[in-house]
């Protein structure tokens, strides 16, 4: 048991990030309170959208091209769920012969393919040899268009 | 009966983190290192068959474990606390009676599960791994001390499947004959030896030894132990951590520091940390008290190591206010012509932020003074620690800690993030 290291941050405490973009803001004019200061909602929050299992949600980022023809793209980030259980046609996370590697799931019968987005590359069977686990299924990505 | 406690305990919790996020480190021996790269503090399984001790001097094993094909991390404390986080979410999914003991075990309070608790422990465990990656060994019992007994058995007993129950009597006398006393939790090596004198010489003799005339011969915390090996659970859940009696941050050096500047600058790093820690936990410090240390283990060369503290005249959790306070005491202490390990800064006297009270020669930290200090930890929390900093605290920062193979913060950097094809 390794003694509890000071950098830590306090337990437990949750894993995710508020962050709010506000849809409705306006200065209170003296005198006038607004209109709309009873029907004030919670600002959206983009946490809510992109993680529903914090505990079991990570970002990545893509590298390689495979997978485009489903527009995932070289330098997006990929937000993978970790809760979630890998089905038939699943974008998932895999590791594969010591790599990770974003592929759609292929299942038929006792078969499994790991299978890219993109003509270029082939469909790779996995098989009892290959060193394989499904690490997260991908449940976002996220480009950037204008810094 | 009482309710069944189980401990949760993640299976060689830093080596188990580094592995997730590098899968060329799945199924090989991993070692991790020590602040400043001293000496191995955690080992995979592989490393530990392979005769690598807990503990073992980084520069005495360097050369034989790198031919060994092991893998070496230094500490990523970053990434353990992140996913240390992550695990004990997913634990209190399970129960509302949680205690998080440490970074990477907490006792839960499972009553009402009593008729099932192998499903609910083995669903438990599935459902950790799942959702952060890491392997976890479950130990069950009426009390926390035959939970870590029990979760000892689990860990060493690879047929038990990462679970083992101890609530009936015969399966705990059978779990306590295969460990030695000094294996049971609270029990240390001296105590064991002045047991054994007295006759009691393994756990289960201890279990049926009169518990007052352990009280008389050891004290009340012994007494309480035997109790909780018949099953008496004598500690409960902490389930709210109790608050922080003091603060201590102090680092060895990555290389012998002599220049009172260099001090300065590590000494107001570690005093900007610890105002922070203050802030974060809404306490103020009424005392400082700094130490330095030259190296021990060098008795060649001329030893001083010295601490002295000062009061302040208003509790505080200024990071203005300990720098210069620190810097204060360590001008005072500072001798040229040693060699410098280590510093340190103790903050030991803490009340609650709201309860510091002025004095004649000085006010509490005013609101003007708190929001510039919460803006800075805002900063750091979302751009990275260290993002705004006293200048004090140096820039080049020559005597940082040495982690020469620290893994990337894969969890809290976006500049980090394992990158995937």
């Amino acid at each position: 048991m390794p003694p509890l290291p000071e950098t830590t941050a306090p337990l437990p405490c949750e894993a995710r990030i508020h962050h709010r973009i506000p849809v409705y803001q306006c200065p209170v004019p003296a005198g006038f309170p607004s209109p709309a200061e009873d029907y004030l909602d919670r600002p959206l929050d983009f946490n809510e959208l992109l993680i529903a299992h914090p505990a079991a949600t990570f970002a990545v980022r893509v590298s390689g091209e495979s997978m485009i023809g489903l527009g995932i793209f070289p330098g997006d980030i990929a937000v993978i769920d970790r809760a979630l259980t890998a089905q038939n046609g699943s974008v998932i996370l895999a590791v594969l012969e010591g790599a990770f590697t974003i592929k759609i799931l292929r299942r038929k019968g006792d078969r499994v393919w790991l299978e890219a987005a993109n003509p270029a590359f082939k469909p790779v069977e996995i098989n009892e040899a290959s060193q394989f686990e499904i690490w997260g299924v991908v449940r976002h990505t996220i480009r950037m268009l204008a810094a | 009966m009482s309710a069944p406690i189980a401990l949760v305990d993640c299976n060689n919790f830093y080596a188990s983190c580094e592995r997730v996020f590098d899968p060329r480190l799945r199924g090989k021996p991993i070692v991790v290192l020590s602040n400043n790269d001293g000496c191995v503090i955690a080992r995979s399984n592989e490393a530990k068959a392979l005769g690598i001790a807990m503990g073992e001097p980084w520069h005495l094993c360097k050369e034989r474990i790198k031919t060994q094909g092991v893998m070496v991390r230094s500490s990523n404390y970053t990434l353990y606390g992140d996913m240390s986080a992550r695990v004990m979410e997913v634990l209190s999914h399970f129960t509302p009676l949680l205690e998080v003991y440490s970074i990477d075990e907490a006792f839960l309070g499972l009553a009402g599960f009593e008729n099932r608790l192998e499903d609910y422990a083995q669903s438990l465990r599935a459902k950790v791994q799942q959702w952060t990656g890491i392997p976890v060994s479950v130990g069950i019992g009426p009390t926390k001390t035959l939970a870590k007994v029990a979760n000892r058995t689990a860990k060493k007993t690879p047929a038990y499947n990462g679970l083992c129950i101890l609530i009936e009597k015969e399966a705990q006398t059978k779990a306590l004959s295969a460990i030695e006393l000094e294996d049971i939790w609270g029990i240390a090596r001296r105590t064991a030896e002045k047991l054994k004198a007295i006759g009691i010489k393994t756990p289960l003799d201890l279990r049926q030894a009169d518990p007052k005339a352990i009280r008389r011969n050891f004290g009340v915390v012994l007494e309480r132990l035997v109790l909780e090996l018949c099953g008496l659970p004598c500690h409960g859940l902490e389930l709210s951590p109790a608050p922080k009696q003091s603060i201590c941050v102090s680092r060895s050096f990555g290389r012998p520091v002599t220049r009172l500047e260099e001090l300065s600058e590590a000494l107001s790093a570690y005093s900007e940390r610890a105002a922070e820690k203050l802030r974060r936990n809404g306490l103020a410090a009424g005392y400082v008290t700094v130490f330095l240390q030259t190296n021990r283990f060098r008795p060649d060369q001329p030893q001083y190591s010295p601490s002295a503290g000062l009061a302040l005249p208003v509790a505080t959790a200024d990071t203005a206010t300990l720098l210069r306070s620190g810097n204060e005491i360590l001008r005072a202490l500072y001798k040229p012509g040693f060699r410098y390990k280590k510093a340190g800064i103790i903050l030991p006297d803490l009340i609650p932020q709201t309860e510091t009270q002025g004095a004649l020669w000085g006010s509490p930290d005013t609101p003007e003074r708190q929001s510039l200090l919460g803006a800075i930890d805002t900063i750091n929390r979302r751009h990275g620690r260290q993002t705004v900093r006293f200048a004090a605290s140096g820039v080049q920062r020559g005597w940082q800690m040495r982690c020469d193979q620290k893994s990337r913060n894969y969890t809290t950097a976006w500049s980090e993030l394992v990158s995937v094809t």
